[in-house]
């Protein structure tokens, strides 16, 4: 590597990109893949980030700063433009003054994410330009290319990136960086309010610009030939045309840096040009059914899977199986799901809700975790903020066809990580309040977003940046909305806890309780010196009451025939419980369910 | 020399596996070769199975490594040596920290720890490479060295010379904890 080389990630690249593009003003909400990008953004002093509490606010904060000529940028996993496609849509009309690019980072695979759309859809559907990099030098650079689009043609534009761009390293080369425009206020109402008489000439505007933008497309350096071998080409983008060149170095490839719209005759010159095409896309057959539409004739996924991640060895066996070699299978081993850390939280509440019987309504944070054996606590889990109004829907439909004379208020229980709440489950706890539910709602305050790796909110008293910042009062907030039945509880106590959360279901009328305890992977929660938790194993009675909680840091010793009673213990226990005190992060949880006294703080 | 090839890091969420990359791709890097590494975050680092895939060559395509191409595996826990057999080869190197996690399944009683694991490797004739790297990194002084101690056995089988991962990991390891990072990488570049 020269001096003007570093190796990034693409989601770091990305940053670097809209650094030197001279973005001004960016805001996103966390979610996996995308999440490192405002991360490694807010570094450079020059951009002014934020994370915004939803994807729809963070766009619309772009869309301001756009309209206020600034270049701006929106980030978000790819179910977060599902939440920002509201402005995503009418931004398609208004278009831009300054550049707005807004990324969308797809999770093929479903590593960290509910579902695997594709992305690709809302370019044609909100007819915008969509660029789609390979790697991490590709995406700077695409990024600059996005800005000047964007200025050129008077439109948002749509970047994608998958996890295996987002989170693949590579080498990037630092570049120059572009004038920053000043921002000012300039009133251009046909273009900015979007009622119906200025809309219709707007969406007018839209046509003229796709069919601009689609000449661009014919001309642009991103979407390139390859010319190579002719008997196989190769039409691909994104990180598909990474797996094409591994498998077939020697093929003729049409690479597509620009993924919407299609350049078409550059397309049927490629398809002439070779003896069998061939389209390679993860996910959705989205660039064939446009190439088939043209036409052109292809083959796509009738060879290539239309569900999970791409990789060589897949390409290579959809398009030569006979090429494909044979490997060892795997060997079958225990599963190593993920789990709550030790010392989570959130276990205490998963615990509790697992001796409780009720229907637990759940949300999207580490807390789906709860869904996981032994503590199996959780029994739907939908998108973000849907906790409280699946809850709220299940209540109703209850009350009004349930059994005759069967009470419904202690059925449900939804849970919310406190992100989640503020992302999208305060208006539908607004709603529930309103058409008087008489659910139970837990907010899980871990003071921070956890699940993406511990970033700020507005009820963690922090900025982006690690400034003091203003933090949301929860219960203060709940009271506003109208509930009047809140519960403050500490996790750790799991008994106690449990005492309240059987008062709140009891509750006839809507109910809140915040469980507030700080994550434990907090800096200041690690710094802490934790005093661990140890067995005495003496008093262990093998009732395996902490074996329950499912806590990583405690396991059980089964005994053999006759051990027991060689160990002094009673001949009919079955074993002990040990604490990993390497593992442990001394929530005491086990501790306060401890009946005999086996299990004690470590004073230090 | 090799002109290519692809490590595979396998082990459990927290235990350092992206760190231990980093120090091998930046002195992948330094050695002058193209490299591409796959990692992946979210909710599969909550204690759960973790990879890291690192190839080098003279250029690089694909940032993932294809079943059966692994030249090298470092892994940071046993059963984590085995679970990407169908990523490995004949003539594959498994470098394996013998220490033991236990799964849930396993810490609650109701499967056991698989006994003789590494058998399945050596069984198809990998080589394996076993290291106490939990007693390294505790003579090195912080068992949270693991990670290093692994990155030091590794180096035997990658052309670079000590001073080139020494530098890495003065550049990437925060200061109070360089020492200890260097006495760790030491012991693994000493087993034999």
């Amino acid at each position: 590597m020269n001096k003007n080389q570093f190796w990034m990630s693409g989601n770091e690249a990305l940053a670097l990109g809209a650094f030197e593009a001279a973005v001004s003003v960016a805001s996103g909400y966390p979610g996996t893949p995308s999440t490192e990008i405002l991360e490694n953004l807010v570094k450079y002093d020059e951009v002014y980030c934020e994370w915004a509490p939803n994807e729809k606010v963070g766009l619309e904060v772009a869309i301001g700063a756009s309209f206020a000529g600034s270049r701006a940028l929106a980030t978000m996993k790819h179910v977060g433009l599902n939440v920002a496609a509201d402005p995503l849509f009418t931004a398609a009309y208004t278009g831009v003054r300054g550049g707005l690019v807004v990324i969308t980072a797809d999770d093929p695979e479903m590593h960290s994410s509910q579902n695997e759309q594709d992305n690709r859809n809302y370019a044609f559907a909100a007819k915008l330009p969509m660029l789609e990099p390979s790697d991490p030098a590709e995406t700077k650079e695409f990024i600059k290319l996005g800005y000047r689009l964007s200025e050129e043609l008077d439109t948002p534009v749509l970047v994608r990136m998958t996890t295996r761009v987002s989170h693949v390293k590579g080498i990037v080369e630092k570049g120059e960086i572009a004038p920053r425009a000043v921002a000012s206020v300039v009133k251009n109402a046909p273009k900015q309010v979007m009622l119906p008489a200025l809309a219709r000439k707007r969406r007018a505007y839209v046509e003229e610009r796709m069919a601009k933008n689609r000449e661009i497309a014919e001309t642009i350096e991103i979407n390139r030939v390859e010319m190579g071998d002719t008997k196989r080409g190769f039409i691909c983008s994104g990180v598909s045309y990474l797996y094409v060149k591994e498998v077939f170095p020697e093929a003729s490839v049409l690479k597509l840096g620009m993924c919407w719209p299609l350049p078409e005759k550059k397309i049927k010159a490629f398809a002439d040009s070779v003896d069998e095409l061939f389209i390679v896309e993860e996910l959705d057959p989205f660039l064939e059914t446009h190439i088939k539409a043209m036409g052109v004739t292809c083959k796509g996924k009738e060879l290539v899977p239309d569900q999970g991640e791409l990789n060589s060895a897949i390409v290579r066996r959809s398009i030569a199986p006979e090429t494909a070699e044979k490997c060892f299978d795997a060997s079958a081993l225990p599963p190593r799901p993920p789990n709550m850390c030790a010392g989570c939280p959130h276990r205490g509440i998963f615990f509790n809700l697992s001796r409780m019987n009720v229907f637990v309504s759940g949300d999207i944070g580490c807390y789906t975790l709860g869904f996981l054996p032994p503590l199996s606590a959780m029994d739907s889990c939908v998108c973000m903020g849907a906790s409280v109004t699946i809850a709220h829907g299940m209540i109703k439909a209850l009350e009004n066809a349930g059994a005759q004379g069967e009470p419904v208020h202690n059925k449900v229980v939804s849970v919310i990580g406190d992100s989640t709440f503020m992302h999208s489950g305060i208006t539908g706890l607004l709603n529930s309040v309103y058409n008087g539910s008489s659910a139970t709602l837990i907010i899980l305050d871990n003071r921070i977003t956890a699940m993406t790796g511990q970033q700020q909110n507005p009820a963690s008293g922090k900025s982006i940046k690690g400034d003091p910042a203003t933090s949301l009062d929860i219960e203060g907030l709940c009271r506003a909305l109208g509930v009047k039945h809140i519960w403050t509880v500490n996790p750790h106590e799991v008994p106690e806890t449990r005492k309240i959360l059987k008062e709140a279901i009891d509750c006839e009328e809507m109910s809140v309780v915040v469980s507030r305890a700080p994550c434990v992977l907090l800096p200041e929660m690690k710094e802490r010196k934790p005093v661990s938790y140890y067995t005495r194993q003496e008093n262990c009675v093998g009732c395996g009451s902490c074996i329950r909680l499912g806590c990583p840091a405690i396991s059980w010793t089964k005994f053999g025939e006759g051990e027991a009673e060689a160990q002094g213990y009673k001949k009919t226990q079955k074993g002990v419980s040990k604490i990993d005190e390497n593992i442990c992060n001394s929530c005491g949880q086990c501790a306060s369910l401890c009946k005999f006294d086996a299990i004690t703080r470590k004073e230090a | 020399m090799e002109k290519s090839g692809n490590i595979l890091f396998s082990g459990v969420g927290g235990q350092g596996i992206l760190l231990a990359s980093e120090i091998v791709a930046y002195a992948l890097l330094d050695a002058g070769f193209d490299a591409k590494k796959s990692e992946v975050h979210g909710m599969a680092q909550r204690g759960g199975s973790v990879t890291a895939e690192l190839r080098y060559g003279k250029k690089v395509y694909s940032p993932l490594i294809e079943p059966g191409k692994v030249d090298l595996q470092m892994a940071f826990e046993m059963m984590e040596a085995v679970r990407y057999l169908p990523m490995l080869h004949k003539g594959s190197r498994v470098i394996v920290n013998t220490q033991k996690l236990l799964p849930p399944s396993v810490a609650n009683g109701s499967v056991e720890y698989p006994e003789n694991i590494l058998d399945k490797l050596t069984e198809k004739g990998i080589t394996v490479i076993p290291v106490d790297a939990f007693a390294l990194a505790s003579e090195a002084g912080e068992i949270k060295t693991v990670n290093v101690v692994m990155v030091g056995v590794l180096s035997n089988f990658l052309p670079m010379a000590t001073s080139v991962y020494e530098e890495v990991i003065r550049a990437h390891v925060k200061e109070r904890f360089r020492d200890v990072n260097l006495k760790a990488f030491a012991l693994g570049r000493n087993v034999s």
